[in-house]
């Protein structure tokens, strides 16, 4: 069993919850984590995530060993649990605290953005979520899991939309939504890479 | 054999286009088909299907809720379920469903049930309409195949 463990956390293969209460939006999602190398589990909603993870009940360590969960990526507005409120049930857990939690929401509000931030939230996504998204997120993640432990994982500034979306193993074609603004010079608390995602997004 | 694939594929190419030209598809179905390969030949025709499948769902909950007969109408009932359709529509591509979608959730808002039930009436004709539409694209793409062509890659500008 030990041997296993060593030989599956030197895979660079990511263990991804996504939980998100729209049938299409899970099914959509998983595709887009599996195309990008990433194992995939998918629950329907909030209590599911926190059953899954062995939080629902009191704050369980036993289901920790055999889980290892990577990230959460969770939609914002589902029923029960919202996905706010599922991200401050993780960051409360000392258990997965240090698990990346990622919102997606349809919905391009400030204020919602800024809250799931704040509550330490890795990133905020604007569905429909697109292949250079996931790419770009696992990269984040992959990045941040080879940093040193023991720092707070900052987002640099100077991460911008990339066009090099080269290193994956997919198929995929090119990335022509991309728009690489420099906002090295930006100094807000939201990082960068929100910002940009809010800036190309001239949806209806 | 080659003349036939050759013209199935055109016409393939057009008609994708045309989609998208007359707003029945967005860049997100472009997407969609993006994470679709060989090892996963179906998954854009298993999504649609799944969303077609939410389409007659939420409506269905839609006009139960904009049912005047059950007592007052409960507009954030039916908004709640346009907002899931909103959603679903947005993450296929279903542009002109997504459109609806917008406009009908202001009239949820703004409480107003003709204008709720106008839109109820024309997201369930639109839906089936692009439900149509992509049963014509996916046998054409089925044709392709079984002239022992591949389906080309629309390249949508």
């Amino acid at each position: 069993m030990a041997l296993r463990e060593i030989a599956s956390s030197s895979s660079p293969e990511l263990h991804v919850l996504a939980v998100d209460d729209s049938f299409v939006d899970r099914k959509v999602i998983e595709r887009l984590l599996k195309i990008s190398a990433c194992k995939v589990t998918t629950v329907e909603s909030g209590t599911r995530a926190l059953q899954y993870l062995g939080l629902d009940g009191d704050n369980g360590s036993s289901g920790l060993k055999d889980l290892k969960v990577n990230l959460i990526v969770t939609d914002y507005s589902m029923p029960g649990l919202t996905g706010y409120e599922l991200l401050k049930k993780i960051k409360e857990s000392s258990a997965f605290r240090e698990i990346p939690v990622v919102i997606m929401s349809s919905e391009n509000i400030q204020p919602r953005i800024e809250q799931c931030m704040i509550e330490g939230a890795e990133d905020f996504l604007l569905k429909p979520v697109k292949l250079a998204d996931v790419k770009r997120l696992k990269e984040l993640i992959m990045r941040g899991s080879e940093a040193d432990e023991g720092k707070t994982k900052k987002l640099s500034p100077k991460r911008i939309l990339q066009n090099d979306i080269d290193s994956s193993p997919s198929s995929s074609s090119t990335s022509s939504s991309s728009s690489s603004h420099d906002v090295s010079s930006l100094d807000d608390d939201i990082p960068s890479s929100k910002r940009i995602k809010l800036e190309s997004r001239v949806n209806d | 054999m080659d003349a036939l694939i050759s013209q199935l594929q055109r016409q393939f190419r057009d008609y994708t286009i045309s989609l998208y030209q007359q707003g029945f598809l967005d860049d997100q179905f472009t997407e969609l088909k993006k994470l679709q390969d060989d090892g996963s030949p179906d998954f854009v025709a298993e999504v649609l299907t799944l969303f077609f499948e939410d389409c007659v769902k939420l409506i269905s909950n839609m006009a139960r809720a904009l049912d005047k007969t059950t007592g007052t109408v409960d507009f954030s009932q039916v908004g709640a379920s346009v907002h899931q359709l909103k959603g679903s529509s947005s993450s296929v591509g279903a542009k002109r469903v997504k459109a609806l979608c917008v406009s009908f959730k202001e009239y949820c808002e703004a409480k107003n049930y003709e204008g709720c039930v106008r839109c109820l009436q024309q997201v369930d004709i639109e839906y089936k309409a692009l439900k149509t539409k992509l049963q014509d694209m996916f046998n054409l793409e089925k044709q392709i195949i079984q002239a022992g062509g591949r389906v080309p890659q629309v390249d949508i500008n």
